[in-house]
């Protein structure tokens, strides 16, 4: 039996009277959507991935692009996603790799979740007149503090804090390796997060010598690879995170096609060239809570207890229990990815049905550690399909000390989500070691778009929470009462610990 | 709205309620006669000993008797008795006001440092979420809260509080917006030797609560005042911060002063926002807080609510408007208007 070809995604059309024939369009897609024939170019639409490269850099704006032409037979089981998927593994017989995050049609809590604002009763606040402070700690806190008092009846603290990072605003930048995306992509978003005086991940990649200028800036981390870790490495990094999970893919490890491994990266991630990097899915040495502790303790250790260690698990059923062993293992911060988070390459089926929203985590995971009285003592940072200043603000409201975004900053340098980054011909320079590919991504000026858009969240959390009556970022953690829930069942409420609309 | 007015008497010397209860009636615009009340220090001397307990009933018959149980359980009463009230055209009598004076057995609460007041706090919350119909309004020794829904001079007449005596007063006068008003929802509100008065309204009620529950305190009495005594209990009884790092830690610096200031304290605040973070107060709010030591008014941090000081001798007074003030003093030695989140403190020497 021929199974034949599935049918084209996008249909890829080009204007005639428009087109000049330049063949820029042929030169930016690295899909081999456009080619020439005769003296003519054609779109070849199969290639297409809607990365919409060809349309930014068309000078006629002669390119169209429309989605699936071709209709299956409908059917509201056997949906086209469930058929192709079929189509594909009959041919292939391996499993299907996919990019980005979730791409589920599933109903995003955070747009049922609405803000507060005050009226008459209570004044909000104007952010350009009155102080706003977003600046937030992240890092383990004493439960109390002792004092003593000196001969003149002086206050003298008594406790030691140990060492918190310090954030201008309580958005960061997810990990995201250098492997996985580009050299000139972490560049930028490295002279971003120093402009906006926050930070961001390494990913397990190792730590390239053109990011040392930024260290005192990046988070580096360790995964159950431990590529590219070393003493240096760890001394480096203004904080160390220990990835166990990530939110696109719970439960499994990382793979980095040995094409990926150019010289740079074996040399940065410390593996042979064009060996595939594999991080398997469990670390070697943590089959218990008891064995992550001593690496957090290990970590803490080897840099003479001068960093805060976080630990990144995915959200899964269970992670309000996991992050309250993570509270008691001594880690500084706990980080929970949801499952919108996104992706360099995930078995698809993980990605679109493995894991929990992000919204539900956090809140769980903040009940759950309030409940054990450890809640003051850790952070938490969420991530996971953060799309805008307002997910930035209910995260926060539901329980998070901070986020984490990754998507949206690449979204900030060009990326158009169209989900082949496991291809790696990202056509953006972004989700790419491909040097012609590379430098189509100039670090000054995507720097520029990435601290813009952290700046304009910024303002915007700062304007909602003026809104509600709050001038400190410290007084919207956790503050359920300042969230409502639309269209959201009562289980789901319960879990937020939201009251509905109206109440 | 809502007004509010406290004074202290620095020397210890007593005052009768005469006063305060037409200074409360000065401010009546800031109230809707649907809450108003007092807390006086010093008011039962024969019992100094014992905790004052205040209950409101709903009905003596059904629900007085679980509560006498739970008491003779964890101690001993050794006086209870209706407090006594005086009809009034306006004021619906719902609840019976009723007092205990009791002397918890602190061997029965063993590996704390203060067993008598973890009974108190214990039976407060316990009776308050588990026995329907009976709420404890005031648990402190020697102290003595009135206060039910009506007018400031209803309610003084209602209980006669110019009859009480004692050398701190505070008194509030209600505008109930977040909920109806109750007797329970009236100021002040209190926990052992904690009362609190508060106008306005607290944004971060949210975050608060969550905070204080961790700790063991449950809110009952659905209002954002209750939260600020508890608040206050943690952090000046159980966590040992005087009055004046209470404050700091309700009403913090900001961030942008803290960084300014010479490393000590620079350290010091830092430490405080970093730990009591979920503490911090936020919104529209001036209160004054009073234990058995003295009292301490402050206002949230960019002053969007009204509050006055002014000295008499020594007499300190803390209110929303000085012309109430001046209806307990005329003649005032000095008045002023406290920074925003400066505590005003008032110890009884
Ligand atoms: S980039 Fe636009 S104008 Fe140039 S060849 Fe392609 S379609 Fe034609
Ligand atoms: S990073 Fe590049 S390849 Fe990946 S989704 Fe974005 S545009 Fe597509």
């Amino acid at each position: 039996m021929v199974l034949g070809s599935v049918p084209v995604k996008y249909r890829v059309t080009i204007d005639r009277d428009r087109c000049m024939e330049c063949g820029r369009c042929i030169e930016n897609c690295p899909y081999g959507t456009f080619r020439w024939e005769g003296d003519k170019i054609t779109a070849v639409s199969r290639n297409c991935t809607a990365c919409h490269r060809c349309i930014a850099m068309c000078p006629r704006d002669a390119i169209g692009l429309e989605e699936r032409p071709v209709d299956y037979r409908s059917h509201p089981v056997w949906t086209v996603e469930a058929r192709e998927a079929i189509f594909n593994q009959a041919r292939t017989g391996r499993v299907i790799l996919a990019g980005m995050g979730n791409a589920q049609p599933l109903p995003s809590i955070f747009d049922r979740l609405l803000l507060d604002a005050c009226q008459v009763t209570n004044p909000s606040i104007d952010p350009l007149r009155e102080p706003m402070e977003l600046r937030t700690y992240i890092g383990k806190k004493p439960k109390r503090l002792e004092f003593s008092r000196t001969g003149a009846g002086d206050v003298e603290l008594e406790t030691k804090l140990t060492p918190n990072l310090m954030l201008e605003t309580p958005i960061m930048i997810g990990h995201m390796s250098y492997g996985a995306i580009s050299l000139n992509a972490q560049l930028a978003l490295a002279r971003a997060v120093h402009k906006t005086g926050t930070f961001m991940g390494t990913g397990e990649g190792g730590m390239h010598p053109n990011l040392y200028p930024y260290q005192d800036r990046l988070i580096v981390q360790v995964a159950s690879g431990r590529f590219g870790v070393g003493i240096d490495y760890l001394e480096r990094g203004a904080a160390i995170e220990i990835k166990i999970g990530q939110g696109a893919k719970p439960g499994i490890g990382g793979h980095l096609p040995g094409e990926k491994v150019c010289a740079d990266v074996s040399c940065t991630r410390m593996i042979p060239l064009g060996s595939d990097a594999i991080s398997p899915a469990p670390h070697h040495d943590i089959y218990s809570i008891e064995d992550l502790a001593q690496l957090v303790r290990s970590l803490k250790e080897a840099t003479e207890w001068k960093k805060p260690v976080f630990v990144k698990i995915a959200a899964v059923h269970n992670a309000a229990a996991i992050a309250a062993g993570i509270a008691r293992s001594g880690a500084d911060a706990v980080v929970v990815d949801g499952f919108r988070g996104g992706t360099g390459a995930a078995p698809k089926v993980f990605r679109d049905h493995v894991g929990i929203p992000i919204e539900a985590a956090v809140s769980a995971v903040d009940a759950k550690l309030r409940d054990q009285g450890v809640r003051n003592e850790i952070s938490v940072i969420a991530s996971g399909g953060i799309r805008n200043s307002a997910d930035v603000t209910k995260a926060i409201a539901l329980g998070a000390d901070a986020i984490y975004i990754g998507t949206a900053a690449l979204v900030a340098m060009g990326c158009r989500v169209c989900g082949n980054c496991y291809r790696g011909l990202c056509p953006w320079g972004i989700a790419t070691q491909r040097p012609d590919l590379v430098a189509r991504l100039d670090p000054e000026k995507e720097a520029v778009h990435v601290a813009n858009l952290i700046e304009a969240w910024t303002l915007e959390v700062s304007e909602l929470m003026g809104a509600a009556g709050i001038n400190a970022i410290e007084s919207l953690r956790g503050n359920r009462d300042r969230l409502r829930g639309y269209m959201l069942d009562e289980g789901m409420l319960e879990v937020l610990d939201v009251l509905p609309a109206g109440a | 709205m809502c007004g509010i007015i406290s004074v202290v008497d620095r020397s210890g010397a007593a005052m009768d309620g005469a006063r305060i209860r037409d200074a409360l009636a000065m401010m009546n615009e800031r109230g809707s006669g649907e809450g108003a009340g007092y807390a006086v220090y010093g008011a039962y001397p024969e019992y100094a000993e014992c905790y004052a307990l205040h209950v409101f009933f709903d009905n003596i018959i059904e629900t007085k008797a679980a509560l006498d149980t739970l008491l003779e359980t964890w101690g001993a009463i050794v006086h209870e008795e209706e407090i006594p009230t005086y009809e009034q055209p306006h004021l619906k009598k719902v609840h019976t006001p009723w007092r205990y004076f009791f002397r918890p057995d602190p061997s029965l609460m063993t590996g704390t440092p203060s067993p008598e007041e973890d009974i108190v706090t214990y039976l407060v919350m316990k009776v308050n979420t588990a026995i329907p119909g009976t709420l404890i309004y005031s648990s402190g020794k020697n102290i003595g809260v009135f206060k039910a829904a009506g007018w400031p001079e209803e309610v003084a007449d209602f209980y006669r509080i110019q009859d009480y005596k004692g050398y701190i007063w505070l008194a509030h006068n209600r505008y109930p917006t977040n909920t109806r008003g109750w007797w329970g929802g009236a100021h002040p509100f209190n926990l052992l030797d904690w009362s609190v008065v508060h106008n306005g309204e607290i944004t971060s009620y949210g975050t608060n609560r969550r905070y204080i529950e961790s700790f063991g305190y449950k809110c009952t009495m659905f209002t954002d005042t209750e939260v600020v005594a508890y608040l206050v209990d943690l952090l000046a009884r159980r966590h040992g911060l005087d009055e004046g790092l209470a404050v700091r830690a309700l009403a913090p610096p900001f961030w942008d002063e803290i960084d300014g200031m010479p490393e000590r304290e620079k350290n010091l605040y830092r430490a405080i926002r970093l730990t009591y973070g979920s503490a911090m107060m936020n919104g529209p709010f001036a209160i004054v807080v009073a234990n058995r030591d003295g009292i301490v008014g402050f206002t949230d941090r960019i002053k969007l609510r009204p509050l006055v000081a002014a000295e008499e001798g020594d007499r300190l007074y803390i209110s929303s408007e000085e012309a109430a003030i001046r209806r307990m003093a005329p003649e005032l030695d000095r008045v002023w208007m406290p920074r925003a989140g400066e505590p005003v403190i008032g110890r009884v020497r």
